[in-house]
């Protein structure tokens, strides 16, 4: 083979275009922003809810959906209450009519009269995202579109889900579903919009009683922090190894 | 009120006792379709590398043709996995963006690879014949035949030479392949089967028996279905034969299928043994070990979906076809019945796999149950529902006939490999 002078310049400039081209599609970062993306978080955000505050009043899932443009009236929600009625006999009757929206006004479980002497305990349980640390969604996403931010949240990316439904089947709390409306996976955030403004969740706003609670658990000087550190806490469903950071104060051990 | 945009789900899932309120039947007929057209799609292959690669040579006429069907089922099982998307405008994303650590992440890579290997190994198989068409054809006068002999001189990607030697090459290369394609098959449905078997969350998934599971239950599906469609086309060609006067190769015709149905059969029933001893030894582990879903499990085995598992599954898709293919002087309906029932418990493991462990709520406090939508008011209840599954089904047989117009796979007189 042979190469003239002018095939080589020819195929230098060439080749030297070809690389360079593609590289313009990265960008680089100053100093600072390199630093800012690897330093790890001021920030850990975590949830109390302490059930022995809650009355099942339905606010929180009000506040959640109006805030998150999630249907009002469709059958899932970001955050929804438990009602558990504990009865002489053992039996656990449990319920969330519309995720408890429009709080328990009904002293029927499931059209089930239960009569208030054989009742031997009897309270309501507020669930909402986990934001694992270890989160099975995240894990499982074939895409990539849901991912966890420095700060402890899980997110959804609306513009790049597939809908598979794969992270819904993952996820052992049941707490996510698809939107209605944007068919993608959708799930609490702790309403993330907001945090990330100092602002307090919509659900935390609206809780008149103190039984939702949000905490920056890297802060040690967080009043809610502070209780997470110092009572006895526990969380839910901890066999998955999902890590949940979603604390209860006062939960009983009947709680699925 | 206005309209409620609907929820995704509710339209076939009926919620018994608690259940969480987020919770629905999310992956219903069309995810019970995908692991049932990869295990089709895989137990084609293994049947026909029985010839290729061990040299089992009178699975030869089969063997060429489960290769070519493998081919027209390939497509068919992304098809069900495209229906069950809530945004099927991205399903090219897990190529553009693959996420590792998902199980499903790699389906593109080892969907393709496996393609790319099945669509090979038939030029391989083929090409002699593809070279001979282009000669043929170039004698025959009209369009059609001008237009087929451009097919099949594409098909030739230019590689005419037929000499002693390169047909030694291909055949090499066809062994060669299958060789690779054995494992590669039985990773694409292997990996099915870990996509559920890895969901930690759902008790009735999880287990590390599940991929293996899978495997030996596509084996068998797969030359179930070989066999069926072998025995439906080799009856209908000696029927032509016979109705052509053509008793004697009708008869040549009927003697070459008994022997291959019946070697196949052997093949079958040693992956079906295989497949229920996997299955009972999940089963047994479960109750023995009795983990905290246990409870929720036994009930719903043991009794909401008794009939599916124990009666259809068990029962009428392994014991009775078991039973009628292991009995002396087997006749061909007998086998076709067996057949039949074979690939209708592969079907209900799948359907007791997919929907039985939607069966019950994460809480482990209440029941779902999946009632399919058989009349569609909508595209979501078509795709979700019977006939959503029904065009998955009929599809492989209408790429089959098409492939097999430029292809035959079936024809005893052609000069493949």
């Amino acid at each position: 083979m042979t190469c003239s002078r002018r095939d080589f310049l020819k195929d230098s400039v060439g080749g030297t275009l070809a690389s360079v081209l593609p590289m313009s599609a990265f960008t680089l970062l100053s100093q600072a922003e390199a630093e800012a993306a690897i330093a790890e978080s001021k920030v850990r955000w975590a949830f109390l809810v302490d059930t022995t505050k809650c009355v099942g009043c339905g606010l929180c899932v009000k506040a959640c959906k109006n805030e998150n443009e999630i249907p009002y009236d469709a059958a899932v929600t970001r955050t929804w209450v438990e009602r558990y009625v504990i009865t002489k006999d053992g039996e656990t009757h449990i319920d969330s009519p519309m995720g408890g929206r429009d709080g328990f006004i009904d002293d029927k479980i499931r059209d089930e009269e239960i009569d208030p002497e054989d009742i031997d305990k009897a309270f309501f349980v507020p669930k909402l995202c986990n934001q694992c640390d270890n989160p099975a969604c995240v894990q499982v996403c074939p895409v990539g579109a849901t991912y966890q931010t420095h700060d402890g949240v899980v997110l959804i990316d609306r513009d790049w889900c597939i809908g598979c439904g794969y992270c819904i089947m993952a996820c052992p709390y049941g707490v996510r579903f698809f939107h209605p409306e944007q068919k993608v996976a959708d799930k609490c955030n702790f309403c993330y919009h907001r945090i990330s403004k100092g602002m307090q969740p919509a659900c935390v706003e609206c809780c008149s009683f103190g039984a939702r609670r949000i905490a920056n658990l890297k802060d040690p000087d967080d009043p809610v922090t502070k209780i997470i550190r110092t009572e006895r806490v526990a969380v839910l469903k901890d066999e998955y190894g999902t890590k949940p950071h979603v604390f209860y104060l006062g939960l009983d051990a009947g709680v699925r | 009120m206005i309209d409620e945009p609907i929820v995704h789900g509710i339209e076939w899932t009926v919620k018994e006792l608690f259940v969480y309120p987020n919770e629905f039947i999310y992956w219903s007929i069309q995810i019970v379709m995908y692991p049932y057209m990869t295990g089709l799609v895989a137990g084609a292959f293994v049947l026909s590398s029985l010839y290729h690669v061990f040299g089992q040579k009178d699975l030869k006429e089969i063997a060429q043709f489960s290769l070519v069907f493998s081919l027209a089922l390939l497509p068919v099982a992304a098809v069900p996995l495209l229906l069950h998307l809530q945004q099927p405008t991205r399903a090219m994303e897990p190529l553009l963006t693959p996420h590792f650590t998902s199980a499903i992440a790699a389906f593109g890579i080892v969907f393709t690879t496996y393609a790319l290997i099945v669509l090979s190994e038939i030029w391989f198989v083929y090409r002699k014949y593809f070279v001979e068409q282009v000669a043929e054809l170039k004698e025959k006068p009209g369009l059609s035949n001008a237009m087929k002999r451009m097919v099949y001189r594409v098909l030739t990607i230019g590689a005419y030479d037929v000499s002693d030697g390169a047909i030694r090459v291909d055949k090499k290369a066809a062994k060669v392949l299958a060789a690779i394609g054995i494992p590669v098959a039985c990773f694409l449905h292997g990996y099915a089967g870990f996509i559920f078997g890895s969901v930690k969350a759902n008790a009735l998934w999880m287990s590390p028996l599940m991929p293996v599971i899978f495997i030996m239950s596509a084996v068998v599906s797969g030359i179930a279905l070989c066999m069926l469609t072998y025995i439906v086309i080799m009856e209908w060609q000696a029927f032509r034969q016979r109705r052509g006067g053509g008793l004697e190769v009708a008869g040549a015709i009927k003697g070459a299928e008994k022997e291959v149905i019946n070697k196949a059969a052997r093949y079958l029933l040693g992956f079906l043994v295989a497949a229920i001893s996997l299955e009972m030894l999940d089963l047994i582990f479960r109750g023995y070990t009795a983990m905290k879903s246990w409870d929720i499990l036994r009930s719903v085995m043991y009794g909401k979906d008794f009939l599916n598992i124990f009666v259809l599954q068990y029962t009428l898709g392994n014991l009775v076809p078991f039973v009628l293919l292991i009995l002396p002087r087997r006749t061909l309906w007998r086998t076709v019945l067996a057949l039949l029932l074979v690939l209708f418990g592969v079907f209900m493991m799948r359907w007791n796999v997919v929907i039985g462990g939607q069966a019950f709520s994460l809480s482990f406090s209440g029941y779902m149950h999946y009632e399919i939508p058989i009349i569609p008011h909508s595209i979501e209840t078509f795709k979700e529902g019977v006939f959503g599954a029904l065009t998955v089904i009929s599809l492989p047989f209408i790429f089959f006939w098409i492939i097999n117009k430029f292809v035959p796979s079936l024809r005893r007189d052609t000069t493949s490999i």
